[in-house]
């Protein structure tokens, strides 16, 4: 009995020191799901290139309902993950009781800026982003009505659909911009169905632009609006390549850059709100291959007009969260 | 509202009433043969996975929708076994059944396809292409054939084809309900299991069959969801309409027209819902989250006896025990 319970204390001790000599980073996806092709699957890239050009390894989490964030990220620090990065505004909240319970531990928090001495939060300007996307919407449109269709109906989602509105109207005074938002709760992100059902409501409104800012959602509007033969947009990452001459462009977020910034810095994770913009290549539209022949010169031109004034401070898009209002039109 | 908008609200309309037409028909059957189900979200969701995922591997749309039935079949002897052969409680047996298809399509999926339990993006070929009615008029043209035409051109036309199965199925489960032989048993099974057994008809026999139909439609209601509503299965994608298919089975008072009506009512609901999202009628605004919980509000409203009274058939939820 006492060798066996010699035995037992040894390899429980041998397993604890194993947990805590690793101290692999750990990433939560949010409700989305890491393949959502979008948000959740740009910071599920960014740790896989950590992992190739590191070797290391890194501890996954996927959100399954809102009720699991705490106990998902508290399991993760008593584990010894160091840092652990979540994407998604909805983790706010949680990280903000979480964080001071553990103080050794570094969290880094996408989207929403949490205010405690061991967190980083990465910020990005999507209303940046999403005027330069509006402005090349403008231009496709024939019909002078684009469409935007938003996930969960947040102020973070009102901020991509206001810098949209703000750059279509820029070069398409009179344009008419239909948006909708896919729901209320978290469900929202992952809800395709919906999705193409608000895709093909936009397109009987006359919509040929529509952007998906929704995550996964947004795989049915780009299907619904490929099937009805209108352009759409991608968000968060290059969507491009999903319907091949059908999608006009994505508003890349550069969520890969900003986990494996957070990986590489590991322990050493500085605190701190960091804002990625357009002259940090936090945001940007896709350019490739698959939207070629969907470019025209003068847009493009006008595009990079448009960044080259944003960089420079020339040109102000408004943000939406700043006052909950939008110059270009009601969200 | 101009008439182009009133007709694509209930375009969309036909669009989402037909999975819930096909889940609320296979409880109907289930039920009136004295089996309650409220596995059919479940069922479902297992055809969903089954049908998208046969349908990536064969690249044919047909072979799909036989792996939905024949996954859906399978959950259906599941509940069937539980519930009529070994008598347990019909409920728990449906609960179990909902469980199963939602952890197990999340396994299987995440182990088969790598994307966290979803399947890739089906293409052409591999999900239900639209079908244009004979003289129907294109979608973008169809602004000015006035309401009748529009309701064909637009409303009718350019669905895939289990739409019309799922519409056709109504007329088919009435004849059969009441103008068989085979109907007439399975409603007397569900009221007076005994009656049918002391005739010397198989009470065991019938409530197979009936949850053997109950699998069959709610493959297809599965199959319609990841193959011709969107491309591809996701975790969770049926989002509770077994439940609100239920729900329209009890609004209809378990009667095949009044079931087409229920589900094209709650498919109207969610058409309104998706397309204006909260509905300024001058004094109030409506919020959009009333308008999707009022499929529920309305069962509630039913079941509480306000708008004429819901009877269940007689012997729903009691397993048959032939003698003591």
């Amino acid at each position: 009995m006492t060798l066996m319970k010699r035995l037992l204390g040894a390899s429980a001790v041998l397993a604890l020191s194993a947990v805590a000599a690793l101290a692999d980073p750990a990433i939560i996806y949010d409700v989305g799901g890491k393949n959502d092709k979008s948000f959740n699957e740009a910071a599920f890239n960014g740790a896989q290139r950590w992992a190739a050009e590191t070797g290391g390894t890194f501890k996954e989490l996927e959100m399954q309902n809102e009720a699991q964030r705490e106990q998902a990220l508290r399991q993760l620090a008593e584990a010894g993950a160091n840092p652990i990065v979540m994407t998604g505004f909805a983790f706010g909240d949680v990280l903000n009781a979480v964080a001071p319970d553990y103080p050794d531990t570094k969290f880094a928090i996408i989207d929403n800026p949490v205010d405690q001495p061991n967190v980083q939060s990465v910020v990005f300007t999507e209303e940046q982003g999403s005027y330069l996307a509006g402005i090349m919407a403008g231009m496709a449109t024939k019909s002078g009505v684009v469409g935007f269709v938003g996930g969960m109906d947040i102020p973070l989602i009102r901020r991509f659909g206001c810098g949209y509105a703000q750059g279509v109207v820029a070069v398409k005074a009179d344009a008419t911009i239909i948006a909708n938002m896919t729901g209320t709760d978290g469900s929202a992100w992952n809800n395709p169905v919906r999705g193409a059902e608000i895709a093909k409501s936009q397109i009987s409104q006359k919509a040929d632009v529509i952007y998906a800012a929704a995550g996964n959602t947004g795989v049915g509007v780009l299907q619904a609006a490929a099937d009805g033969g209108v352009l759409s947009i991608g968000v968060d990452k290059n969507q491009n390549y999903l319907h091949p001459g059908q999608v006009l462009t994505s508003m890349v977020k550069r969520v890969d850059n900003a986990v494996y910034e957070a990986f590489k810095s590991g322990a050493d994770l500085k605190p701190g709100v960091f804002v990625m913009d357009l002259a940090a290549g936090g945001v940007d539209v896709a350019m490739d291959d698959n939207n070629a022949a969907l470019v025209s010169p003068e847009m493009k031109a006008a595009v990079e007009d448009a960044a080259a004034k944003i960089k420079s401070g020339e040109l102000k898009v408004h943000d939406y969260t700043s006052d909950n209002t939008c110059p270009a039109g009601q969200f | 509202m101009d008439l182009a908008s009133f007709l694509q609200i209930l375009d969309s309309t036909i669009r989402l009433a037909t999975p819930l037409l096909f889940a609320c028909l296979a409880g109907l059957y289930s039920e009136r043969a004295g089996v309650f189900d409220i596995g059919l979200e479940g069922k479902m969701l297992v055809a969903a996975f089954a049908a998208a995922a046969a349908s990536y591997g064969s690249g044919n749309v047909w072979v799909g929708v036989l792996a939905g039935i024949g996954a859906a079949l399978m959950f259906a002897a599941i509940h069937g076994l539980a519930s009529i052969t070994f008598r347990g409680n019909q409920l728990i047996s449906g609960v179990a059944v909902n469980f199963l298809a939602s952890g197990l399509t999340v396994v299987l999926g995440a182990s088969w396809f790598q994307l966290g339990g979803q399947t890739p993006a089906l293409v052409d070929g591999m999900r239900f292409a639209e079908i244009t009615l004979p003289f129907a008029a294109p979608a973008n043209e169809s602004g000015d054939l006035g309401l009748l035409g529009g309701i064909y051109s637009q409303v009718l036309s350019g669905h895939s084809i289990l739409v019309y199965v799922a519409l056709a199925c109504v007329p088919l489960t009435w004849w059969v309900l009441y103008r068989t032989r085979f109907g007439l048993r399975l409603r007397a099974v569900g009221e007076n299991p005994a009656a049918v057994d002391t005739a010397g008809v198989s009470v065991t026999g019938l409530r197979y069959a009936a949850v053997g139909i109950t699998g069959v439609l709610c493959g297809l209601a599965g199959a319609y969801m990841s193959m011709g509503l969107s491309a591809g299965f996701l975790r969770e994608m049926t989002a509770g309409r077994g439940y609100i298919a239920l729900a329209a089975l009890i609004f209809a008072k378990w009667r095949p027209w009044y079931a087409l009506m229920a589900c094209l009512l709650f498919g109207l609901l969610d058409a309104i819902a998706i397309r204006f999202q909260n509905i300024d009628i001058g004094v109030l605004v409506i919020p959009v989250q009333f308008t999707q919980a009022l499929p529920y509000i309305l069962t509630v409203i039913i079941l509480a006896g306000f708008v004429g009274k819901a009877i269940p058939p007689r012997a729903g939820g009691e397993a048959y025990v032939k003698e003591r």
